[in-house]
């Protein structure tokens, strides 16, 4: 007991942030990351309307990203996922353009269609054991080819106005003021006490059962870059339109998924299985099944993300999803999440999902071109995941 | 005879901790020297000192090696000079051939293109000098543990050993292996070789050193000499633990209630040779607070018995009964195992039994997590108390339940993989190797938790290949030998002849 309280009480902040400088570099990388092109932009980043692009541009690859942070925690890959969100989102097109399907039974089926697929996927890499990494290249392909053919290789569209509000509507102002948006202040101030709240119960938690936390002043100094920059956000966007709806739909969905990995049962299994699958198995836990799951998992959250595509692009082109895996698969490793599985944070991913945005409409405001853009973000890539090898050596 | 080795006042620490406090060591020309001391005692850090692990000039002290001074940047310099190190997990490739493993990095090569015929003919001359039968083509990973460890000693021999030092060389091998290498190490001996041996086996250690180190805690405790006949296990184990350890096995009440788990008729057959058949017809029973062993060697099918049992975990074709309390059992995946009362703690704790990156508490409940959880929702605060206690009353050494379990000692470790599941509340516990690799004191409380989980009840099965543990602990032995029970044999009975006696028979 005594060297618990040693532990908890005996450590500077520099030695904290030492400690933890994953999770804090990822914080300051993207804060340094906006910053940066805040200035060399002239300013444009951070406009509301460019801030309610960056939200509306990213939206599909953070939600997809979800997804597959527990597949490469459970030790797997997912490459198919750009060729089935191409193909959901050419399938609603056809449902709902070509046979005039009611928009709200289209986009059942298109996510039903996503979970399919990521069955079938999750079926031969979880039961038979086929290495996902073929598995899933295999349906990159096969879905690839299947969104040409359903699109006879022509854009789709347009589509009608209640499926493009998926992507691109607004939530009014339920206090009726409009400019601003009274509402968006609102959620970002409840947002922000909310966290506090969550922040401050478990540090008297840790603090009860005497876990190292961080030292007080960084709690405050993490907490009020957090909140401002929130109270910054839903500021710029309540003097614009309003809280877009997929960015709600984005923060329920991380929500949802920061709960189920730490906090249930199933998450936790996940992280067991793909931290040792052999350990994992002899202690009860289907691995089978678990695989199979997070494989639907992915499926669905790819057809939602398909969808929110289609909306905003208010087109299915043969194009779409091209390469995007990618860029999920990048933002997951960003993020921090480990090729080996059994470990890697949702908010990793996401903060990892927004760097690479912010890169893609920071590169996309200046001019670059998509040649630079791809040599640049592969960088990144390699050298967020070398500062992760890196510091994992130093510790040993 | 002079001395080949000296290491002089070697200290050696890492941030915040002193992992080697002033050690000396002192090695004659031609001996057999071991180095005795608990898990943590420093003893690999004092060899990756020797070997050039840690380069000169990142400890302080002096060694002396063959009539000069050493100072190694690296492995590479140390084998140079012919130390070398067999380590206790042994580093072969397993696909590559035998000959291959021998001279890997070491080919025998003009130009880069491999001699074949002549890397064939040395490794023949060489596995012939450690007694391995086998064609110089064979793949390693086909060959058992105990022929792998001769394979690494040829290829010690290949590089002209002059001082091999083993970590923990019969760790994992079984009795006539064991017997085998140690053979060998005294015929190595004969022909001029100097072996460093770090064993916790000390049956062994007084059987082939000439003389022995003790190191505790980052320090020399005694250096024995066996030709002053005062080379005593008891000696031994008092300057590694630092007290007198009369007793190595705790005293244990013997009180066996009704029959607690029953198995008939058991076939499990090979799951990729199908006509292979493991485990033959087998019955066996235990009863309510009875620890019953199960002996035999390596390879006789006791790891793969528990298995099949456990959630038919290994095998194919699996038919038989398993009776708990006189009622048929489901035990068909291994959570109805779980469910119907049965527990089995791995012989291989690092890939089998833990989940190395996790912190002790998520491994402690990780068999269990239901009882933890609510509508699918992990309490965490419970789960902290479960692992809490566990921590407590198993008496797991670690400043907290948040520290990962890697970080963590062998024996801690095991206790762990114990608490793991203990808290699924089992009725009978099946411990395969349950102190592998693990030092004298902890041990001894593995021991003693075995002995309360009996007292409360549960039937513990018992598989090692340490006879006097199985000795000292059961009430009765199941001699196994290719996959049949050969014997049983109650405690009086039993004895390391009558158990060899026994497997040897058939």
């Amino acid at each position: 007991m005594e060297q618990t309280e040693q532990a908890s009480t005996g450590i500077g902040i520099g030695a904290y942030i030492a400690k933890h400088i994953r999770e804090y570099g990822l914080l300051f990388a993207l804060i340094a990351i906006m910053l940066f092109f805040q200035i060399v932009t002239g300013g444009v980043l951070l406009r509301p309307v460019n801030i309610t692009n960056l939200f509306l541009q990213n939206s599909y690859i953070i939600i997809m990203a979800l997804g597959m942070l527990m597949v490469i925690v459970a030790g797997h890959i997912d490459l198919s996922v750009g060729s089935v969100m191409g193909f959901v989102g050419a399938l609603a097109a056809v449902m709902i353009v070509r046979w005039d399907l009611p928009v709200f039974v289209a986009m059942i089926a298109c996510l039903a269609c996503g979970a399919a697929i990521g069955a079938a996927q999750g079926y031969f890499v979880a039961y038979w054991k086929i290495p996902s990494f073929i598995v899933t290249l295999a349906g990159m392909l096969v879905f690839r080819g299947l969104s040409l053919w359903l699109l006879a290789g022509q854009s789709v569209g347009p589509f009608p106005p209640s499926f493009q509000s998926l992507a691109n509507g607004f939530i009014p102002d339920l206090f009726g003021v409009g400019k601003p948006n009274v509402l968006a202040l609102a959620v970002g101030v409840v947002t922000v006490l909310i966290l506090l709240w969550l922040g401050l119960r478990t540090r008297a938690r840790n603090a009860r059962y005497g876990i190292e936390d961080e030292p007080f002043g960084l709690f405050v100094l993490r907490n009020a870059i957090v909140a401002a920059a929130l109270l910054f956000v839903t500021w710029k966007l309540a003097w614009f339109r309003g809280l877009p709806n997929v960015m709600l739909s984005m923060v329920i969905l991380t929500v949802v998924y920061v709960f189920i990995t730490e906090r249930t049962t199933l998450g936790r299994r996940v992280y067991a299985v793909g931290g040792n699958a052999k350990a994992a198995k002899l202690s009860g836990i289907r691995t089978e099944r678990l695989t199979f799951l997070t494989f639907v998992n992915m499926g669905f959250l790819a057809a939602l993300g398909g969808l929110v595509y289609a909306a905003r692009l208010n087109t299915a082109t043969p194009k779409a999803g091209f390469a995007v895996e990618l860029d999920v698969i990048a933002a997951v490793f960003i993020g921090g999440a480990s090729m080996a599985g059994g470990s890697g944070k949702i908010v990793g991913a996401v903060v990892g999902a927004f760097i690479m945005g912010v890169m893609n409409n920071g590169m996309s405001i200046l001019g670059i071109g998509i040649d630079y853009q791809q040599v640049i973000k592969g960088l990144v890539l390699l050298a967020a995941v070398f500062f992760d090898v890196y510091n994992k050596n130093k510790e040993a | 005879m002079t001395a080949l080795l000296e290491m002089r006042n070697i200290t050696k620490t890492f941030p915040g901790v002193k992992a080697l406090d002033n050690v000396s060591l002192s090695v004659r020309e031609g001996e057999i020297h071991a180095i005795c001391g608990e898990n943590g005692a420093g003893k690999s850090t004092l060899m990756k000192v020797l070997s050039g692990v840690y380069p000169t000039g990142s400890y302080d002290g002096e060694i002396h090696y063959d009539g000069g001074t050493a100072a190694f940047r690296g492995i590479r310099d140390s084998e140079d000079r012919g130390i070398i190190i067999i380590h206790q997990e042994l580093a072969l490739v397993p696909l590559l051939s035998i000959a291959e493993n021998i001279f890997l990095g070491n080919e025998c090569a003009k130009g880069g293109v491999i001699d074949w015929p002549e890397t064939f003919r040395l490794t023949e001359g060489l596995l012939a000098k450690v007694g391995l039968r086998e064609a110089p083509g064979t793949k390693v990973d086909s060959l058992g543990v105990g022929k792998q460890q001769l394979v690494e000693i040829a290829k010690a021999l290949s590089k002209n050993v002059r001082l091999l030092i083993l970590d923990e060389p019969t760790a994992a091998l079984s009795e006539s292996d064991s017997q085998a290498l140690l053979e060998l190490l005294l015929e190595l001996k004969a022909q001029g070789v100097t072996s460093i041996i770090i064993s916790h086996k000390l049956n062994e250690v007084r059987r082939v050193a000439d003389s022995v180190t003790v190191i505790r805690d980052g320090a020399t405790i005694s250096t024995i000499d066996a030709r002053g006949g005062d080379l005593t296990e008891d000696r031994i184990v008092r300057d590694m633990v630092g007290r007198d350890m009369a007793h190595r096995y705790p005293e244990r009440e013997r009180r066996a209630g009704e029959t607690m788990f029953e198995l008939k008729n058991w076939n499990v057959w090979h799951p990729e040779h199908a006509d292979r058949q493991v485990i033959e017809d087998l019955s066996m029973n235990v009863r309510a607070g009875e620890v019953v062993g199960i002996a035999g060697l390596m390879g006789s099918g006791r790891t793969e018995l528990a298995m099949s049992v456990f959630g038919r975990s290994y095998g194919r074709k699996i038919s038989g009964q398993v009776l708990l309390r006189g009622q048929r059992a489901d035990v068909s995946t291994v959570d109805r195992a779980i469910g119907a009362g049965l527990a089995y703690v791995t012989e291989d704790r690092k890939t089998l039994g833990l989940i190395l990156e996790e912190t002790i508490r998520r491994n402690t409940v990780l068999a269990n997590l239901g009882a933890v959880a609510r509508r699918g929702v992990v309490d965490e605060s419970r789960e902290t108390e479960v692992a809490e206690d566990y921590r407590r009353t198993l008496r797991i050494r670690t400043p907290s339940v948040f520290q990962k379990v890697m970080n963590l000692s062998g024996g801690n470790q095991q206790k762990v993989v114990l608490a793991k599941w203990l808290f699924t509340e089992p009725d009978v516990l099946i411990l395969d190797e349950p102190t592998r690799g693990i030092d004298v004191g902890a041990k001894y409380e593995i021991y003693s938790i075995i002995n309360e989980l009996s007292a409360a009840g549960k039937a513990v099965i018992m598989i090692s290949s340490e006879m006097p543990e199985l000795l000292g602990m059961c009430d009765r032995i199941y001699v196994m030998n290719e996959g049949s029970f050969v014997g049983e044999l109650t405690a009086d009975e039993a004895s390391q002849e009558a158990i060899m006696s026994l497997i040897v028979r058939e």
